[in-house]
């Protein structure tokens, strides 16, 4: 497995694999009982655990085909529900560095952009077009470049997108925007001042 | 007269608006926003890691005194007695007190008075106020919008940049209000309002907005109705909801732990005030309802958007929207309902009333209301789980805990229980439950095969009396002993 993001983060290239379906929420990527843990080392193994226990070694985490695989490509509203951000680490720590799909619940996204993953999107038809190719030819490398805002393979090329706010963290690698926050704690302190229930309604 | 507030907000527009220009701090390049965040709330399952974190930084807590932290996920709810006999729960609660001891933390432990789900103990405490920046690592944080603050969910490394700098970086959302007008009908309850709205505008036609609840209908809802409202604006994607503050906000918080008193009050009434939208501010979208359309609503589904009214049958295909196919076939074989049964009739195994969406004094009251006199049905497993410390004393001072035990529920300690399943509370094999809960997700409920029929708490206890999902307007109410 590759290392974890790191810096800039301008394209990810790696087989895909697919997960299909509408809604997909963070208690199925990651079930609750696996979030009693103080570290997030051992979620890799259990990302999708009861999908995977229903489907008896056929779903798209297990089958051999598909091991290694380093963009997910996904449908609608993916990661929606719970804002563990157990769900995108069992994810990374499974192997995957970026998300394709047509749209993300926020949190989701959120804490993706957090460890440097980015979830892009395309229109539905192409993401079903773009989970075809993947699922009749899972050891196509695929390339996801955030500079040319596409997903290509050496048959096809699709644009992708992402907004533009978080697509300069990711490229410039201020994706991990703690020194970023921490830089303005002059403006920080100035504005708590100055906030009534802060100061104690001294000012208000 | 006081003097113009330092922090003036804009002259015109939402509350939204207006507390998001006064916690800006700075913009970040690429276009989003370093904002602060007032109040910041913890737990022992999101928390750990991003104390580890600020460690491995080298970091510490810049604001101890604006973060509050409790334990509610992994508690048990029979006997909270230490060490628990969970030696994964034990560690994540030794943590918590570990880390909050060592940065200065207030910690709300169990015993103290003031524990229970994070969602519940914040407004009880009077932490949570209006024009505040609420941000937690809990999707449920939706929940303090209910005062007329900024509240949504983070994640571990969003609660790590919250502990180190007390602020985010965020992307601005764009608003909707949800205008619900008209009166609630007899029995029909916020829960079942909010289920309306998601079913309505479905559980991702909020992603990207925050979500308004104007109108008269929310007007006179209480705060634990709002609160109610709030929780659940998540499940309809909006990752914050809130209502604006009023008389009814303020009568609320006068006089609780953390609120202002004195001089102090009348000033903070005077800016809560000057933070509601303003008539004329642009939202970006407007829904209208009709709050005397709604009926008590159950979710048959497997996502809080597949609601039915009470007197509905489970919808064929033909009826669906195609995009809404999918999930509506996999939802008639995980719950094994088929198209074309009536929701009420559903035979139920497990009723449970509690949660951050449904655990509050009068959430318990309603449920008590129709349990009183009546007893579950045979092999009906029922219990009640109140949201805090403070929501079960008041609740036993009532003689609520007595009208459940005598009508056949366990009354239990706080914590989040059953709703995620996280402690000894859980669904097994393909049991199916009524739950007064916010999430009907494929194994949510701690059996991977498990099922969840959502509803608000007094058609969880009819649904325990009669064994089955039952329309709660057709019983008698009894709520005073």
């Amino acid at each position: 497995m590759s290392s974890f993001p790191s810096g800039s983060i301008q394209r990810v290239a790696g087989t895909a694999l697919v997960v299909q379906g509408e809604d997909i929420d963070t208690d199925r990527i990651i079930p609750a009982r696996f979030l009693k843990c103080v570290s997030f080392d051992a979620l890799g193994d259990q990302v999708f655990a009861d999908d995977r226990q229903e489907l008896n070694g056929s779903h798209p985490f297990d089958q051999p085909a598909f091991q290694g695989a380093s963009i997910l490509i996904v449908n609608g509203n993916f990661g929606c529900g719970s804002s563990r951000e157990h769900a995108p680490q069992a994810l990374m720590r499974w192997g995957i560095r970026a998300v394709v799909g047509v749209s993300f619940a926020e949190i989701f996204f959120g804490n993706c952009l957090a460890l440097g993953i980015p979830c892009m999107t395309a229109a539905s038809e192409e993401i079903q077009l773009i989970q075809q190719a993947v699922i009749e030819d899972p050891g196509r490398e695929w390339c996801l470049d955030l500079m040319a805002l596409a997903l290509g393979s050496p048959q096809d090329r699709w644009a992708v997108s992402l907004e533009p706010g978080p697509l300069d963290m990711l490229r410039s690698g201020r994706w991990d925007a703690t020194s970023q926050l921490l830089s303005r704690d002059s403006e920080l302190t100035a504005l708590m001042k100055q906030l009534p229930y802060i100061n104690g309604f001294q000012t208000a | 007269m006081f003097p113009v507030p330092a922090a003036a907000p804009l002259s015109s527009g939402t509350l939204y608006d207006k507390v998001w220009e006064l916690h800006r701090v700075d913009d970040l390049p690429g276009g989003s926003t370093q904002l602060l965040v007032g109040l910041h709330l913890i737990h022992e399952v999101t928390s750990p890691q991003a104390f580890a974190a600020l460690r491995d930084k080298g970091l510490t807590v810049r604001c101890p005194e604006r973060t509050v932290a409790t334990v509610d996920h992994i508690v048990p709810t029979t006997t909270q007695t230490r060490p628990f006999n969970d030696p994964l729960a034990e560690e994540m609660l030794s943590t918590l007190e570990r880390n909050c001891l060592e940065y200065g933390i207030q910690l709300n432990a169990i015993g103290s008075g003031r524990q229970g789900i994070v969602h519940v103990i914040a407004p009880e405490l009077g932490l949570t106020q209006p024009g505040m920046t609420v941000a937690c690592g809990d999707s449920h944080t939706s929940t303090h919008g209910a005062f007329g603050a900024i509240a949504f969910g983070i994640g571990t490394s969003q609660v790590r940049d919250v502990l180190a700098s007390q602020s985010l970086a965020m992307s601005k959302l764009k608003v909707r209000r949800i205008r619900v007008d008209g009166h609630l009908a007899k029995g029909v309850s916020a829960k079942d309002l909010i289920l309306h709205v998601i079913r309505t505008l479905g559980v991702k036609g909020g992603v990207g907005f925050a979500y308004e609840f104007a109108g008269t209908a929310i007007e006179a809802l209480s705060m634990e109705e709002r609160m109610t409202l709030c929780n659940m604006a998540i499940e309809g994607g909006a990752r914050c909801g809130y209502v604006n503050p009023d008389q009814i906000t303020f009568d609320y918080l006068r006089g609780r732990p953390h609120a202002p008193s004195g001089e102090f009050w009348d000033r903070a009434v005077q800016w809560w005030s000057s933070l509601a939208s303003d008539a004329d501010a642009v939202v970006d979208d407007e829904v209208v309802f009709d709050a005397g359309q709604i009926v008590p609503t159950v979710t048959w589904g497997i996502t809080p958007g597949q609601g039915l009214g009470i007197d509905e049958r489970i919808p064929s295909l033909d009826v669906l929207d195609p995009a809404d196919r999918p999930i509506a076939e996999e939802a008639y074989r995980y719950m094994d309902l088929q198209p074309g049964t009536a929701i009420a009739g559903v035979p139920v195994d497990v009723c449970f009333i509690g949660s951050c969406t449904n655990g509050r004094l009068s959430d318990l009251r309603a449920a008590a209301a129709v349990a009183r006199g009546r007893h579950i049905a045979d092999g009906i497993k029922a219990f009640v789980v109140p949201g805090s410390e403070q929501v079960a004393r008041a609740a036993e001072a009532e003689g609520l805990d007595r009208v459940f035990r005598a009508a056949g529920f366990e009354w239990r300690e706080p914590g989040c229980s059953m709703c995620l399943a996280m402690n000894p509370d859980r669904l097994e094999g393909r049991q199916i439950s009524a739950s007064s809960s916010n999430r009907n997700f494929k194994g949510r409920q701690g059996s991977a095969s498990g099922r969840t029929l959502l509803m608000s708490p007094a058609m969880v206890a009819a649904a325990a009396v009669h064994g089955q999902v039952t329309d709660v307007r057709g019983l008698s109410l009894h709520p005073t002993s």
